[in-house]
């Protein structure tokens, strides 16, 4: 499928500096963006009386096709559940992103599957991989996939409404002992990408290892992040998206709102709360509670963001 | 184990014993370290650091339920190992070889090969 048709939509922000969010709409985050602060909309009961103004966009991530162990059984058919919710939206989001691990093996079947249940929502995705869609043998299907119009191992940028959207990728050429890594070549890409633009435009930042520090016991967070961030001072509205952590964290620092996804396939446990950041068997009945809804809240004016966790089965 | 007589225990024991020295013997005095295998569970190696003698084959074996990787730059990669996948690689030289998991690189070990 092609995801990376790198165009400007160029509809332009004729609201000011009101970016995002969002509905939690079972497994995926839509995110609204009609400037550049991120706005609430609440659940998806009340986003569907709020015609959201400007653009939406939605986020999924993690979702381990050809995972079949205790955790879920079925990885496909929550992503496929997943979708499903996304194509019940009142409100069509422009685009999706998806923060990777696409598949649990890199396998082509994989691949496959995960393109036919992804490609039903009929949007335009715009994919950066895991560490997961790597490690076929030759280290190919990925990029023959949806590395196209990339930059080294799948890193771009591209424009919509207004918003400066790059895509990084911290999942290659990791080191012993250390955390993801965008590497001296990706990071130098960055700094030209937004050398002189206008320090008003919106960024969204996405990756699929969380760009700070969320847990470097577990390898949660990146290396170099910090000097992709350095890059990313003096812009007013910075949105850093990521997924590998299988459950909703987020900061806000500054102008720069950290925050991650769940995944559609399994959650893992909170940091530090056992003994691994392997997949987390929860009960059955709880499984979509914990890839259900959650919704984050932003108040105008108000920089932070709030999660609210709401199961969707419960 | 925990049904048997103290004296019991003791005769097992000195079995044990004899059939460890047996062992000894039979390898010509020196003491042999017998295990080779290194497990991944939760993460982590275990054991983190094993000391071998040239010439043992060690074996990996992933049970948890995300894949793993055992690389030792310029010495030793293994394929992704999924869940109960193994490597195994001889070492026949001396030294210290330190690894990790690709994916995963908080995940390091040690083989020191004597």
């Amino acid at each position: 499928m092609s995801d990376h048709d790198h165009n400007d939509e160029g509809s332009g922000v004729s609201r000011r500096r009101v970016l995002e969010c969002m509905t939690w709409a079972g497994t995926g985050v839509l995110w609204t963006i009609t400037g550049g602060v991120p706005r609430s909309m609440g659940l998806v009961g009340s986003a569907q009386a709020a015609e959201p103004a400007g653009m939406t966009f939605l986020q999924i991530s993690d979702s381990h096709v050809g995972f079949d162990k205790p955790a879920n059984p079925n990885a496909l058919g929550t992503l496929e559940e997943a979708i499903n919710k996304i194509n019940a939206m009142p409100v069509k989001p422009s685009f999706m992103i998806h923060t990777g691990d696409i598949t649990h093996l890199s396998k082509a079947v994989e691949f496959d599957n995960a393109d036919r249940i992804i490609s039903q929502a009929k949007l335009d995705v715009h994919y950066v991989p895991g560490e997961h869609d790597f490690i076929d043998e030759e280290v190919k299907l990925y990029k023959e996939r949806y590395g196209r119009g990339t930059k080294g191992a799948g890193w771009y940028s591209f424009d919509a409404n207004g918003v400066h959207f790059i895509g990084l990728v911290n999942v290659v050429d990791l080191k012993a002992g250390g955390l993801g890594n965008l590497g001296a070549e990706q990071l130098e890409w960055l700094e030209q990408d937004v050398k002189g633009r206008s320090k008003s435009t919106p960024i969204v930042v996405f990756a699929h290892i969380p760009l700070w520090t969320v847990y470097p016991t577990w390898g949660w967070g990146t290396e170099d992040g910090g000097r992709a961030l350095d890059y990313l001072k003096g812009f007013g509205s910075v949105t850093v998206l990521n997924g590998h952590i299988h459950q909703v964290m987020q900061k806000v620092e500054g102008n720069v709102t950290f925050h991650t996804a769940r995944s559609t396939a399994f959650p893992q446990p909170a940091p530090g709360t056992a003994p691994s950041p392997g997949p987390m068997k929860v009960a059955d009945d709880k499984l979509r509670g914990l890839l259900g809804v959650a919704s984050i809240n932003f108040k105008p004016g108000d920089q932070r963001l709030a999660i609210i966790d709401t199961p969707l089965q419960g | 184990m925990a049904s048997l007589a103290p004296r019991g225990l003791g005769i097992r024991f000195a079995i044990a014993a004899a059939i460890s020295l047996c062992l000894s013997l039979s390898l010509g005095g020196a003491r042999a370290e017998e295990t080779t295998n290194v497990m991944i569970d939760n993460f982590t190696f275990e054991p983190a650091q094993l000391t071998v003698k040239v010439g043992t084959t060690v074996t990996w074996k992933n049970r948890d339920d995300i894949p793993h990787t055992i690389v030792s730059a310029g010495k030793f990669r293994s394929k992704t190992l999924d869940t109960d996948d193994s490597y195994s690689f001889t070492f026949t030289t001396t030294g210290d070889y330190k690894y990790f998991c690709s994916l995963h690189p908080h995940m390091t070990g040690m083989i020191k090969v004597e």
